[in-house]
């Protein structure tokens, strides 16, 4: 009788085991867009390094000159765009410029589509935020790490006009911005390369310019050393990275939205892991048996 | 029917296509799937010529034509005729009987790299990070960050101990590669679990898109 | 001509790129040297949309099976890069109310987001079929990635309310975070400087010479 259940259970765990994985596919749809359809409130744990990026431009100063680096493409949109959003909001909140540029060439197209989506709030619609006076669009370069070692000498040479066409020289916000040391900031939101890593390289260590970023999850644990050494003031992981941004900034956007699925989500992917263990022990203590 | 809600029903479709893959192959994945490729293959071949060809061949190329045929004289620009000459060897990998000339440009390009990342890798990488790991190990009256200096010195040395492979690891060296093996894994289980995060992300934004962009179920 | 034009052309430029951190005027040198490397690397971007194209046509050519998709590749070329080139007002052909852009954002933008969310599934699988704490170092690895994946969302804080605070699996994840994940990231770091710079020395001194394939 007894070995007859042993051999049930054992059984048990072998076919859970090796269940269809479309079934696995299928809690992991239901996981992931279930939550969509609600609207919890959850708090956000905040972390240091997020808290670090949120400093670096919170302790400037009105009227100072961020350069924000838009290096990423629509695919990293959800991790990074909601980033985006709440730094046009911090910045312009703290009456702070912006100077705008990409090394990826949709990073600028993002940087304007998040400027849109920000343009809708009443404050900062109160604001008649201008471009050219609060804020100028450089655009694309090509060239990658090259165009921010070129820009430690001159923002002319990589960027001679802005997205629009119009000659630096002609743009009230840059007048008298040559090079890294007439900017406060350089805030970077990083896909992959050219991102965080290329702007430590080159512009920090060489330029001795203070840098903050966001990133999206798989490469921000690499940024760590770089936070540790003071090279990076601090750094957004991820979607999550700008859930803690839009909670330090007391303006709950999509990310905090999308963090309910997130939890859910990592909550089922931990839940595999333990079937998957629990399977495996079982089995192997039977064997041993 | 609007352009962008076609383009809304086609982003759809092509996703759901994708996706059709977790059932089985099919050839409506297989389809999505070549097309992704073409597109992307379109995508970087307009993009290449409009920012990196252009301005940086052609534009050049003209000015020194320009000054050539106004001023009647030679400019420097055109030493991007090199340039350019090194990019066609590289095509030249097409066809195998002088395919060897593209060494000539890979060469170049293996040179420049070489030169750019070593003083940059050496300084930031190396030379700061190495400064950044030299740290009191007893901070008085702070247990917390005596405990967190101890941890990045003997994580970071232990760790660097197991990539150094031209002696044994046995005895205390070994003891030691084995403590910057656990770091190591520490490091790659906190890598999975930011990779799942961002995945997980991506998986949002792709529902969201058919739920609020396509469908306009969630408000 | 064959091995040492390439052995002496690596070296030349490799040395320029390194002198002129170090001694301004050469910056001239490094600034034209960047520009060609930019022409060769798109050159060498081209080379391989080619020689994708000749193998989808070789396809269609020869009446493989898979034929039919090697016409939709050369198709999905076409319909981006006629547009991208001709149709799309020249150097600002990625604004947006471009055909270009169009394209990007409705076909290639929601087929590459879906391609990379799709490994959301395989890991998910990986998670449940390969992640085993088999030994101490499996182990270690799945502790810090389930404490990751609980304490950077909310509910690792829910589930962790009883602690007292600065206990919960938020603050685990952050001590992982900040100390021994740092600690691990900067022997990789160090250690890849070091690769990178003896390699980039082994090439320039031109004793690697494996880019050469073999020779």
């Amino acid at each position: 009788m007894n070995q007859e259940t042993n051999q049930e259970q054992k059984s048990f765990w072998e076919k859970l085991l090796a269940i269809d994985r479309r079934i696995i596919f299928l809690f992991i749809i239901v996981a992931v867009a279930l939550p969509l359809f609600f609207r919890v409130s959850m708090r956000i744990p905040v972390t240091p390094v997020a808290e670090g990026t949120y400093g670096a431009i919170e302790s400037l100063p009105a009227g100072s000159k961020v350069l924000a680096s838009f290096d990423y493409d629509p695919g990293s949109m959800p991790e990074l765009q909601p980033m985006a959003e709440a730094f046009f909001r911090h910045a312009f909140r703290n009456d702070l410029k912006v100077i705008i540029m990409g090394l990826w060439p949709q990073g600028p197209l993002q940087a304007n589509i998040a400027l849109e989506e920000v343009f809708q709030d009443e404050d900062l619609k109160a604001k008649n935020l201008q471009y050219g006076i609060d804020y100028v669009n450089l655009g694309f370069t090509a060239g990658n790490e090259v165009v921010i070692d070129r820009m430690g000498h001159s923002f002319e040479e990589s960027y001679p006009k802005d997205g629009q066409g119009t000659p630096l020289s002609e743009i009230p916000l840059m007048r008298g911005v040559r090079n890294y040391d007439n900017v406060d900031l350089i805030f970077n939101l990083s896909a992959g390369y050219p991102g965080t890593q290329e702007w430590v390289q080159y512009a920090v260590d060489v330029f001795h310019v203070k840098l903050a970023a966001g990133n999206t999850a798989v490469q921000a644990p690499a940024m760590y050393p770089y936070v540790q050494t003071g090279q990076l003031s601090g750094v957004l992981g991820g979607m999550k990275g700008g859930a803690e941004y839009e909670t330090l900034l007391g303006i709950p956007g999509r990310a905090v939205r999308y963090m309910f699925s997130q939890a859910v989500a990592h909550a089922v992917i931990c839940l595999f892991i333990i079937i998957g263990n629990l399977a495996f022990f079982s089995m192997r203590k039977r064997r041993k048996a | 029917m609007s352009g962008e809600v076609v383009g809304v029903w086609i982003g759809a479709i092509l996703t759901l296509g994708i996706f059709s893959f977790l059932y089985k192959d099919n050839p409506f994945y297989k389809f999505s799937e070549a097309l992704f490729v073409g597109v992307s293959a379109g995508y970087w071949f307009v993009v290449t010529f409009w920012q990196y060809f252009l301005p940086k061949l052609i534009d050049n190329l003209a000015l020194a034509y320009t000054v050539l045929s106004v001023e009647g004289k030679i400019d420097y620009h055109w030493v991007y005729v090199l340039g350019g000459g090194l990019g066609v060897l590289m095509l030249l990998r097409l066809f195998p009987s002088v395919g060897w000339l593209s060494r000539w440009s890979l060469a170049f390009i293996v040179g420049t790299t070489a030169g750019l990342q070593f003083t940059r890798y050496l300084e930031s990488n190396g030379i700061i990070q190495v400064k950044g790991t030299i740290l009191p190990l007893i901070v008085g009256g702070n247990l917390n960050t005596t405990i967190g200096n101890l941890v990045i010195v003997v994580g970071t040395f232990c760790g660097l101990i197991y990539f150094f492979f031209s002696k044994e690891h046995k005895g205390a060296f070994g003891g030691a590669a084995r403590v910057g093996v656990w770091f190591l894994m520490i490091t790659f289980g906190a890598l999975f679990g930011y990779t799942v995060m961002s995945r997980m992300s991506l998986l949002i934004g792709r529902m969201d898109y058919l739920f609020s962009n396509w469908l306009h179920l969630i408000g | 001509m064959r091995r040492e034009v390439p052995l002496v052309l690596t070296a030349m430029v490799g040395l320029t790129m390194i002198v002129s951190h170090f001694i301004p005027p050469f910056n001239i040198l490094n600034d034209l040297f960047e520009d060609w490397f930019f022409i060769i690397a798109a050159f060498a971007i081209y080379l391989g949309v080619l020689n994708l194209l000749r193998v989808n046509a070789d396809k269609i050519y020869k009446k493989q099976a898979d034929a039919p998709f090697g016409l939709v590749v050369i198709l999905g070329f076409l319909v981006i890069t006629i547009p991208g080139l001709f149709f799309s007002g020249g150097r600002s052909f990625s604004d947006p109310g471009t055909p270009f852009y169009y394209l990007y954002i409705h076909v290639y933008y929601p087929l590459s987001a879906t391609m990379f969310a799709l490994l959301a599934f395989f890991v998910a699988s990986a998670s449940y079929r390969a992640f085993r704490a088999r030994n101490v170092e499996a182990t270690m690895l799945l502790v810090a990635a389930f404490i990751l994946m609980l304490g950077r969302v909310p509910i690792g804080d829910w589930m962790t309310a009883w602690l007292p605070e600065g206990y919960r699996l938020g603050e685990w994840a952050d001590w992982i975070m900040d100390f021994p994940q740092t600690a691990g990231q900067k022997a990789i770091m160090i250690g890849i400087a070091l690769g990178v710079v003896s390699s980039a020395l082994r090439v320039i001194l031109g004793l690697e010479r494996a880019y050469m394939g073999g020779e």
